[in-house]
């Protein structure tokens, strides 16, 4: 048990890399993995390492956000002392309810900070996903005396992927961060920012108001790179599966890699269970005609047709003489009969009309609108 | 505490120890056996109760309780956490020097009427934790009502050669019950009681108090009270229902029922959003199905790894079946493991047992050793937690426990 710190996750992360995926929802509440939401999987995180107060900063679209979220209660986050607390933006006379940024975003909600009894916040973002609990780097800031304690993994093949928030360490001795860059164009290190900060709370008020004074607005370019001499940043590693979702062949890349046993078992590690909002779908049922190979499904799916190197979430109709190649279907999403679909995500609730044809390629893959028909 | 009024209480018998069910039940409350793939069999009364608009269940337990208990929690999985109401487990207790266990199905209720008191309900359903069914207990109410019923039962038509195994009964054109015989040798009917009451309370309180008294009784809502009723001139109202219903009391109608599932899923269709059946859902990702595996005609729930080969078999939660593997005709409880190469045909396993590599699961027995067959028939059994062998050969019938 970890009552020592709070969470803190942001959610107003803007990237349009993501296009139609983020049409109607911020980065949080995009679906993942078959039945998860990106903010289930730091939620999850927060909850595993026995915190109990954790803050959501909603900004874009957040709509989808609370109805996911709701009082908690997945994630026995529904407490009498505590809890969970969603942060919307607000009108007031210094508060134009339009965050610029980060660090207006935190400053934003700094009566809830200031509220929180926990003397470490654990601050995070929420489009990057892994599986850990924050015992040990908790533990590593206490011992190392830093100001603030980013987490990193190694990024071992970045080729020339799109970066958004790409945020890269050079580490000194003793895990002393003495560089930090964002979004390189030839980043000097593998060391990537995993969107994970630990640090006292005095620390994050103190930070915030001086950027706030300067009229500074990014907690990452104006807090951490202005103050990398300034400031003691010391970096935590960590070794496991790392997914950050910043473009839609990313998007794609993470979630086909779940057919990768030991990713799953990384992710899905059993001892510390991702927490999802339950639907109470019944079971997936194959029909007389199923075929299927190397895919991920949810409950509620029915399939009559085949499906191939797919990700089909809750409750999709894949229809008769129908083929799925390397698909990600959302939530409720039907195929009817004799289409053929390859490299195409489909977004929750779309319609496929009988006998359609869609093809994308690997690096770029189709993505279909929530609720379209096609 | 002044309680909520509710109109219609709901009181569940789930105190069966479900013995034909065999090894399935030797640690658990017939109830709380799996069904379906990520159900167990009081989901479906509970969803219907919350479907129906009926907030307040009280659960009446005796046999093995603890899992049963377990599963219930605080009832939040079937939204029957509530500020009044909610669901309740009521096992049999000591009053003052008093105290028995549960005699029958009317002495339980009995023993509870001062938990329905509290609510003041006009109406009490009786419902029964073994049988698989979707029904609308509110339209039951309003037949009970719009016939001014004393009490009403559900009623459902049974093939004639199956009717002795049931309360039968006799109706007049109006729908009201004018003879019942409790399982009859000669049926003169088929309208076979469901097992499932609604009572007006005043009449419930009543009879039950009196049957009481009655050292002669078997306290039994079929064989004492409906007779009883009947005989004293009572209203009572036949209420018809034609759905999908099935007693999964026995190793052959569970097997049978979970087949219903693959067979025919228009009969008990599941993924009705109108008519949600809620369960207790474990913490587990989507299932994965492999990329030399093979899946056809089967049911698959989340958390399962599948790496060889099922068809027309019912997957629970978690379950994981190795390379090779061949599964038929089959039930797999949760988290069950199927190692390498096993072959199981038309068998159920139980909740987490163990089948090692190899081993084959109901062959063709070849008379060598004699076992007893009367409860399974043609299906292999395998017990919760039972481990079956590498290479070993399980013959169809066969029981394998723990």
């Amino acid at each position: 048990m970890n009552e020592k710190a709070f969470g803190l996750i942001y959610t107003g992360e803007s990237n349009n890399q993501l296009r139609d995926i983020t049409y109607s929802r911020s980065i949080a509440a995009v679906p993942f993995g078959g039945r998860y939401r990106c903010i289930d999987f730091i939620l999850s995180n927060l909850v595993n390492t026995g915190v109990t107060n954790v803050g959501v900063i909603a900004q874009r679209n957040y709509h989808s956000l609370m109805d996911h979220l709701g009082s908690g209660k997945e994630w026995d986050l529904h407490r009498k002392r505590d809890g969970l607390f969603i942060l919307p933006p607000f009108l007031t006379r210094d508060n134009t309810g339009l965050y610029r940024g980060t660090v207006d975003a935190i400053r934003s909600v700094m009566g809830y900070v200031r509220r929180s009894a926990q003397r470490y916040v654990i601050l995070t973002g929420s489009h990057t996903i892994y599986n850990c609990t924050y015992d040990a780097m908790l533990k590593s800031h206490i011992e190392s005396g830093a100001d603030v304690t980013i987490m990193y993994s190694e990024e071992k093949d970045w080729g020339d992927a799109v970066r958004y928030d790409d945020l890269r360490l050079t580490l000194g001795e003793g895990g002393r961060i003495t560089d930090l860059e964002i979004d390189p164009y030839r980043p000097k290190t593998p060391y990537r920012c995993c969107d994970a900060y630990i640090m006292e709370k005095s620390m994050l008020e103190y930070l915030i108001e001086d950027a706030a004074v300067h009229a500074y607005t990014d907690f990452m370019r104006d807090v951490l790179v202005r103050n990398v001499s300034k400031l003691k940043l010391n970096g935590y590693r960590y070794d496991g599966y790392v997914a950050r979702l910043d473009s839609v062949p990313s998007y794609f890349k993470h979630n086909m890699d779940l057919f990768n046993e030991a990713v799953r078992a990384d992710l899905f590690n059993a001892d510390h269970p991702i927490y999802t909002k339950v639907k109470d779908e019944a079971p997936t049922r194959y029909g007389a005609d199923a075929k299927v190979k190397n895919s991920l499904l949810a409950d509620g799916c029915i399939v009559e047709g085949s499906v191939e190197n797919c990700i089909l979430f809750r409750g999709v109709h894949v229809g008769q003489g129908t083929s799925l190649k390397n698909c990600i279907v959302m939530q409720a999403s039907e195929i009817r009969e004799n289409c053929a679909l390859d490299y195409v995500i489909l977004d929750k609730g779309v319609q496929v009309r009988p006998g359609r044809h869609l093809a994308g390629y690997e690096g770029f893959p189709v993505t279909i609108r929530k609720g379209a028909l096609v | 505490m002044p309680m909520v009024t509710k109109k219609m209480v709901a009181m569940l018998l789930a105190g069966g120890q479900g013995t034909r069910l065999g090894v399935l039940t030797d640690r658990t409350a017939k109830p709380a056996v799996p069904f379906g793939g990520k159900y167990r069999i009081i989901d479906f009364p509970l969803s219907n109760c919350v479907n129906s608009d009926i907030d307040t269940v009280g659960v009446l337990t005796q046999y093995s309780p603890l899992e049963l208990n377990a599963y219930l929690g605080n009832g939040s999985a079937w939204d029957l956490d509530r500020n009044s109401g909610g669901v309740y487990v009521l096992p049999p207790y000591v009053s003052g020097s008093r105290g028995k266990w549960y005699s029958g199905t009317a002495n339980a209720i009995y023993q509870n009427l001062a938990f329905l008191r509290q609510y003041s309900p006009k109406y009490v359903l009786i419902l029964s934790g073994d049988h698989i069914y979707k029904m609308n207990y509110a339209a039951m109410l309003r037949c009970h009502i719009e016939k001014q019923a004393d009490a009403t039962i559900a009623v459902l038509q049974v093939p004639m050669e199956e009717a002795h195994r049931f309360g039968i009964m006799q109706t007049d054109d109006a729908g009201m019950i004018t003879a019942f015989w409790e399982k009859p040798k000669n049926p003169v009917s088929n309208n076979a009681s469901m097992g499932i009451y609604i009572f007006s309370f005043d009449v419930l309180e009543k009879y039950l108090t009196e049957d009481e008294k009655n050292d002669s009784s078997s306290h039994d809502f079929g064989k004492d009270i409906i007779p009883k009723l009947l005989s004293d001139g009572k209203r009572l109202a036949a209420y018809g229902f034609n759905g999908y219903w099935k007693d999964v009391g026995t190793v052959k109608s569970l097997w049978e029922a979970n087949m219903d599932l693959i067979d025919n899923p228009s009969a008990l269709d599941l993924n009705d959003s109108e008519w949600r059946i809620y369960s207790r859902s474990p913490i587990m990702p989507a299932h994965y199905i492999g990329a030399d595996a093979h899946a056809e005609n089967s049911i698959v729930s989340e958390g399962c790894e599948i790496y060889g080969c099922i068809e027309r078999s019912v997957l629970f939660t978690g379950v994981r079946v190795g390379r090779n593997a061949v599964i038929e005709n089959s039930v797999v409880m949760p988290g069950a493991r199927i190692g390498e190469g096993a072959v199981i045909r038309k068998a159920i396993l139980g909740e987490n047992a163990c089948v090692a590599p190899g081993a084959q699961i109901g062959i063709e027995p070849d008379g060598t050793n004699a076992y007893d067959t009367t409860l399974t028939g043609d299906i292999t059994l395998v017990a919760s937690g039972a481990r079956i062998a590498e290479c070993a050969m399980i013959p169809a019938g066969m029981v394998v426990s723990k």
